[in-house]
């Protein structure tokens, strides 16, 4: 008799369980530590407008490739995108999920935001420790009407590895040939001068503290923290202020179909308007979806935050993708992902 | 006679025991295992130059020991040079001099030091200390002691206010508390009767301090400053903030450096290849450090004892 009612309420609650896994799929994704706020907001968003929760862990870049590979989460998330052979290797998708823009920022007495010209030569030469005084003849010709003092430049970068440090790098490896062969790109680098702040905050409290220092940040950090940011000559020549629309030229500009999984690094892209240290950050799909409910609800969350979530994207400083780039990703979606054997959107 | 039973629980209590203790050995073990494991991609490359090689390039994927593991050390030793001293003065005031109702207060404004927790004193370090010394105290230092003929070098350089003295300073801060409490607990053993009579024979304050006080509670000092020192080595937080992290040679005490701890916290996460492998291999050297340390403390206490128990 016991065993019986036993045996009932254990199916009921199996069949209440399933009945609520029906309703409501939740997902997890690792990675990149850069777009963590944004996903944490879109995530809580779409919670609150399907149902569905998203765990996204920021554990880094590196470990979201890991876990995507071990199979332990549904998307993973890396802000240096992985090359087409890898994503073969491995069976995976790859699309860009949102853009932010890294700027250099300076404290120099009298120097507003948006003041000093730099170029990507002179910033390379800078932080290889060649130009070493603010009023050196290569920042004075590119600044004639600014005062710049006669003081050593000390130089701030991350000392963490970072997505950021990565475009930053990927950057003066296209514009200086120097760079290139002294230093080269990553996400983590052989830095020839400066010392390290620990994360964009470290980089920002060093640079606001150190008199004559410049260093790199996320936009948004340079625009929290008031920090004076520089003006940067881009491919086409001109000299742009980093905002919203010179990160959304750069994205427009980009030749997305170039790379495979859409893995352009946006550096130094063509455009009158586009600021050149501009970055995007990848998520990471299997393309054959052994959870098909799960992969489904996957692709809402970004299908969703697309739409839904670029104002959010925008409001925190980051740049959400052109239209045209979304469409790109959603038509790769249709043509791409698998559920045994079966197209995994209808 | 009638034997006496040991009863059945007190058997069970001594296993159980047993085995937290032999938990202790075999997660000791166990811990050694995973991280010689985890760095045998760099233990194979470089084998035992990995110690000595001054080179932390992650692009072209080579690495070296040297720089944290001299930035550990020097941070340690500045740290102690400044808390010994500061703790014994602590030390000796609260037991022999400070009246008794002021050394209840002071005694556990020292011990709520030692609870602040190192976040706090990294933060406290990079906003506060760091710009005063800066702006106010380094220039002047610099223009002091740089001149001096064979140690100038040492002082030498930009004024970042970051670098490996404010790292070693910050840590001197974290660890006095540990050695003063410690110093203070075996200054209030040493028997009266000892201290009576050495200032019955018209010894000072001092004298009795340095030739009774001290050479009596030598092995717990020792213990103390060991304590510290252990402290020091394997701060991650606090140092992170304030000594620079750079991969260069530091040289000067002013100039930017790294430490093994701080190395770890900065470059963990994004790492991958061989580069996670050098960083485990570093811990495995930090965790040698600290043996080595500890084993060296413990071997001094017992050539100590050995001594002492020969004079008497």
């Amino acid at each position: 008799m016991i065993k019986r009612t036993l045996i009932q309420i254990s199916t009921g609650m199996l069949l209440g369980l399933a009945a609520l896994s029906a309703q409501a799929v939740d997902i997890t994704g690792a990675g990149a530590t850069f777009p963590f706020p944004v996903y944490a907001k879109w995530a809580a968003d779409f919670k609150a407008a399907s149902g569905n929760a998203v765990n996204y862990q920021s554990i880094g870049s590196g470990g979201g490739v890991q876990q995507i590979t071990a199979k332990t989460v549904d998307f993973g998330a890396t802000d240096d995108p992985m090359s087409g052979e890898q994503l073969d290797k491995i069976g995976l998708m790859q699309f860009p999920a949102v853009i932010g823009g890294t700027v250099p920022v300076v404290n120099i007495e009298g120097i507003k935001p948006g003041q000093l010209k730099l170029t990507g030569t002179v910033l390379a030469d800078i932080f290889l420790g060649k130009v070493k005084k603010w009023n050196d003849p290569a920042i004075q010709s590119l600044n004639a009407e600014l005062k710049l003092p006669a003081a050593d430049i000390i130089v701030v970068h991350r000392s963490d590895g970072s997505g950021t440090t990565f475009g930053f790098t990927n950057y003066l490896t296209k514009v200086s040939a120097d760079w290139k062969e002294k230093v080269g790109e990553g996400k983590a680098v052989k830095w020839p001068a400066g010392q390290g702040g620990k994360g964009n905050e470290g980089v920002a409290a060093y640079v606001k503290q150190l008199k004559n220092s410049i260093g790199y940040v996320e936009y948004a950090y340079a625009k929290q923290n008031s920090l004076a940011w520089t003006q940067l000559k881009n491919q086409a020549g001109n000299f742009v202020q980093p905002e919203q629309k010179s990160f959304a030229a750069a994205a427009a500009n980009a030749k997305w179909d170039s790379a495979p999984g859409m893995g352009v690094v946006l550096t130094e892209q063509p455009g009158a308007d586009s600021w050149p240290v501009t970055s995007a950050t990848f998520i990471l799909v299997y393309k054959d979806q052994s959870k098909a409910e799960n992969g489904r609800t996957t692709i809402a969350f970004f299908d969703w935050a697309f739409d839904k979530g670029a104002k959010t994207a925008a409001d925190m400083d980051y740049v959400p993708l052109p239209k045209d780039v979304t469409d790109q990703i959603r038509a790769a979606w249709k043509a791409t992902l698998k559920a045994d054997g079966q197209p995994l959107l209808k | 006679m009638k034997k006496i039973q040991r009863p059945i629980h007190d058997t069970i209590f001594r296993f159980v025991t047993r085995t937290f203790a032999f938990l202790v050995f075999s997660l000791l073990a166990a811990i050694m295992v995973s991280l010689i494991y985890g760095s045998h991609d760099t233990l194979a490359k470089y084998g035992l130059s990995f110690l000595w090689t001054n080179e932390w390039d992650p692009v072209q994927s080579e690495f070296g020991a040297l720089v944290p593991v001299i930035g550990t050390l020097l941070t340690s030793f500045v740290a102690l040079a400044v808390a010994i001293p500061v703790s014994f003065g602590i030390a000796m005031f609260l037991t022999e001099l400070a009246p008794a109702w002021l050394r209840r207060p002071i005694g556990t404004a020292i011990e709520m030091l030692a609870a602040i927790p190192s976040i706090i004193y990294g933060m406290w370090g990079l906003f506060v200390f760091v710009p005063f010394f800066q702006e106010y105290v380094q220039p002047g230092l610099i223009a002091a002691l740089s001149p001096i003929p064979f140690i100038g070098w040492m002082f030498s350089g930009a004024p970042f206010g970051i670098g490996i003295f404010t790292a070693g300073l910050i840590l001197s801060i974290m660890i006095t508390p540990f050695i003063a409490s410690v110093m203070r607990d075996v200054f209030e053993l040493v028997p009266p009767m000892l201290k009576e009579s050495a200032y019955g024979l018209g010894g000072t304050t001092w004298e009795v301090m340095w030739k009774v006080v001290l050479p009596f509670t030598r092995s717990g000092v020792i213990g103390g400053v060991m304590l510290g020192l252990g402290r020091a080595l394997g701060e991650t937080m606090a140092v992170t903030f304030v000594i620079g992290n750079a991969f260069q040679m530091p040289g000067s005490f002013f100039a930017p450096g790294n430490s093994i701890a701080s190395a770890l916290a900065n470059e963990f996460n994004e790492a991958g290849g061989l580069q996670k492998s050098a960083l485990i291999e570093l811990g495995l050297i930090l965790f040698l450090i600290t043996t080595i340390v500890l084993a060296i403390a413990k071997l001094m206490l017992m050539r100590m004892s050995q001594a002492e128990g020969k004079k008497s």
